[in-house]
């Protein structure tokens, strides 16, 4: 019986508990998530983080929260209030909803029904969550435009242009997964990596998937549209109070839930590591929860880890990257993903296939020395003093070039 | 004209053969050595964190840290300040205001003349740069290392003067009193006094 048939018969109540349970989750696993990520900070800075409410500071992100709920609600005069008060709606309620085709445990026994800890499973699951995450989109730009002022609408541009931008790597880095599994059911797909997890098989559309991840949520070294040194707090400048934390749990809850997809994809999901598929049968099929729990923090360690160490890049830079890097790398791995797999599923010779895959490792390989060469042609050019090959762009010009010309020209000027 | 202006290239300037010396840079890091950052922050959280749990450890100051003020006594009691207002005069924050007043025999806070009647530092204003006593001619004005100053009111912050006053230690009376016995304020700054004489009592 396949997740889809087994969910499928869940009674009303059943999905109305599980429904409860994964909201539960997503608002715990914030606090702990909030609180883990400053005390992971601290320690990479080698400070202790919170450690001062609660044992170890466990409940600091709580009294955060509670704090920020007592606080005065503002709405600027100049903000358009529906918009306003919808935005931070829009947002919140959208990351909790890409949760509910994750699937979090296998086949389990609840309250003496037979099903899997997964909201719902649908043919389309990960069509959902893309389409959901977009839709998420509107929450940021609409704070941005409503606020009435200058840096949430700049801050609001930037992310979504960010979130869109990188949205096309993501879709494209997961088409790669769908060809493999010849499914876009999430259940379906982490069945399928039974015997090989994707993140190996498939390893550029994992590297990818974890570069657009982090854009995608806004986090840092992605975090333009927050920079506080220039923006303020970007889009949502103007909130405040329990505006401002359901923004706050929005970007946690979206961390988590890129980080349950990317577990589900490409980790084998709630599955076992390689060698302790023994464990899946442990409480009843409950402990699969577990090594699905690990998954998801290891990858938001990962996300810490990259705040702690990386500076923010330039916008520029940044979209640059999505836009000439990641999209036309994903694109180019796709054809030969589908050429593989292709070549697979007609029972093409061995040969055909190691001669296809060597030809791609010559045409990279290729690509990279006449890019080297063209770069080094470049370099040799510069220093030879031609800076025609060097883009043109409107600079000021070097101190010493002022000094040397315009000095002397003036000097001469005034003599006649 | 406008051609005058046009930038000369290197070659023309002739910086290229201007000698020079080589340095040494930093080589060109490649994908490994631009990763070496990550290894420096993971390898930091299983370090001792630098930090002092604050309120309950206090680490103590260096020796010449500039903290709250302190208005000295001279060892039979007796205030050592002047009411000279040379401290004010120093400060650049206007955070000191000081009113002069004239000893008699029956109300003598100092030695000689004048002492300091009302002597305030604002503490909301004062910048802890030190001028105020590097300007003390009597020593009477110094820095204590006492740093915890925050307050929850204004008011409570601007300091008076029997805030600032050094306390009684052994052997001082409390003034106003009369000076030792056969001694001049010279005889004060000389350090000639050392204790309070049974004299200067009940007074």
């Amino acid at each position: 019986m396949t997740t889809a048939q087994l969910i499928g018969a869940d009674p009303g109540w059943l999905i109305a508990v599980k429904a409860l349970i994964v909201f539960v989750l997503c608002v715990v696993l914030t606090l702990m998530s909030v609180w883990g990520e400053r005390r992971l900070v601290g320690r990479m800075q080698q400070r202790p983080g919170p450690n001062r409410v609660g044992p170890f500071g466990l409940i600091q992100a709580l009294a955060d929260g509670v704090k920020l709920a007592l606080k005065e609600d503002i709405i600027p005069t100049a903000a358009d209030k529906i918009v306003f008060v919808l935005a931070p709606i829009i947002s919140a309620t959208t990351c909790f909803m890409s949760f509910a085709v994750i699937p979090i445990t296998g086949e389990v026994t609840m309250f003496g029904h037979k099903t899997a800890m997964q909201l719902t499973d649908i043919p389309v699951g990960v069509l959902y969550i893309l389409a959901i995450a977009s839709v998420g989109v509107y929450g940021i730009v609409l704070a941005g435009w409503s606020s009435g002022s200058t840096y949430p609408l700049l801050g609001g541009l930037r992310s979504s242009a960010q979130v869109i931008s990188y949205e096309i790597a993501m879709g494209l880095s997961l088409v790669a997964v769908f060809i493999y599994s010849g499914s876009m059911s999430t259940s379906d797909i982490v069945a399928a990596q039974s015997s090989w997890w994707y993140a190996v098989v498939l390893f550029p559309s994992f590297a990818i998937y974890v570069i657009s991840m982090v854009g995608e949520t806004n986090r840092a070294p992605f975090d333009l549209a927050e920079a506080e040194g220039e923006l303020v707090g970007g889009f949502h400048t103007e909130y405040s109070s329990l505006k401002f934390a359901l923004f706050f749990l929005a970007e946690y809850v979206n961390i988590i839930a890129v980080s349950a997809l990317a577990t589900t994809l490409f980790l084998g999901g709630y599955k076992a590591p390689p060698g302790l598929g023994f464990t899946e049968s442990w409480l009843g099929g409950w402990f699969t929860a577990i090594w699905f729990f690990l998954k998801v923090l290891s990858f938001f360690f990962v996300f810490v880890w990259l705040r702690g160490t990386l500076p923010r890049l330039r916008y520029d830079q940044f979209m640059q990257f999505g836009w000439k890097v990641l999209i036309p790398v994903s694109i180019l791995w796709i054809l030969v993903v589908a050429t593989l797999r292709l070549l697979s599923l007609q029972n093409a010779s061995k040969a055909v296939v190691i001669a296809f895959a060597s030809s791609i490792v010559f045409i990279i390989m290729a690509v990279n020395i006449g890019f080297e060469s063209a770069n080094k042609k470049k370099a040799q050019a510069v220093a030879d003093g031609d800076n025609k090959s060097l883009p043109k762009f409107a600079v000021p010009s070097l101190p010493m070039e002022v000094s040397t010309i315009n000095v002397s020209q003036k000097v001469g000027d005034n003599r006649e | 004209m406008s051609e005058n202006l046009e930038p000369l290239k290197p070659k023309d300037l002739g910086i290229n053969d201007v000698e020079f010396y080589e340095v040494e840079q930093t080589p060109a890091v490649g994908f490994l050595g631009s990763m070496k950052g990550f290894w420096v922050t993971f390898s930091t959280i299983f370090k001792k964190p630098l930090t002092v749990e604050y309120p309950e450890v206090k680490a103590p100051t260096e020796e010449r840290f500039h903290g709250r003020h302190q208005l000295n006594r001279h060892p039979d009691g007796l205030e050592k300040c002047i009411g000279c207002e040379l401290c004010a005069w120093a400060c650049p924050a206007d955070a000191i205001y000081v009113e002069g007043e004239t000893n008699t025999e029956e109300n003598r806070m100092s030695p000689g003349e004048r002492y300091g009647k009302v002597y305030q530092i604002n503490y909301l204003r004062c910048v802890f740069c030190g001028l105020c006593i590097e300007a003390c001619p009597t020593r009477a004005l110094t820095m204590t290392n006492e740093y915890e100053l925050a307050d929850d009111a204004r008011a409570k912050l601007i300091f008076e003067k029997q805030d600032l006053l050094a306390p009684l230690r052994q052997g001082m009376l409390m003034p106003p009193h009369p000076m030792y016995p056969d001694m001049t304020d010279t005889n004060y700054y000389n350090g000639d006094v050392k204790q309070a004489h049974p004299s200067q009592e009940g007074k």
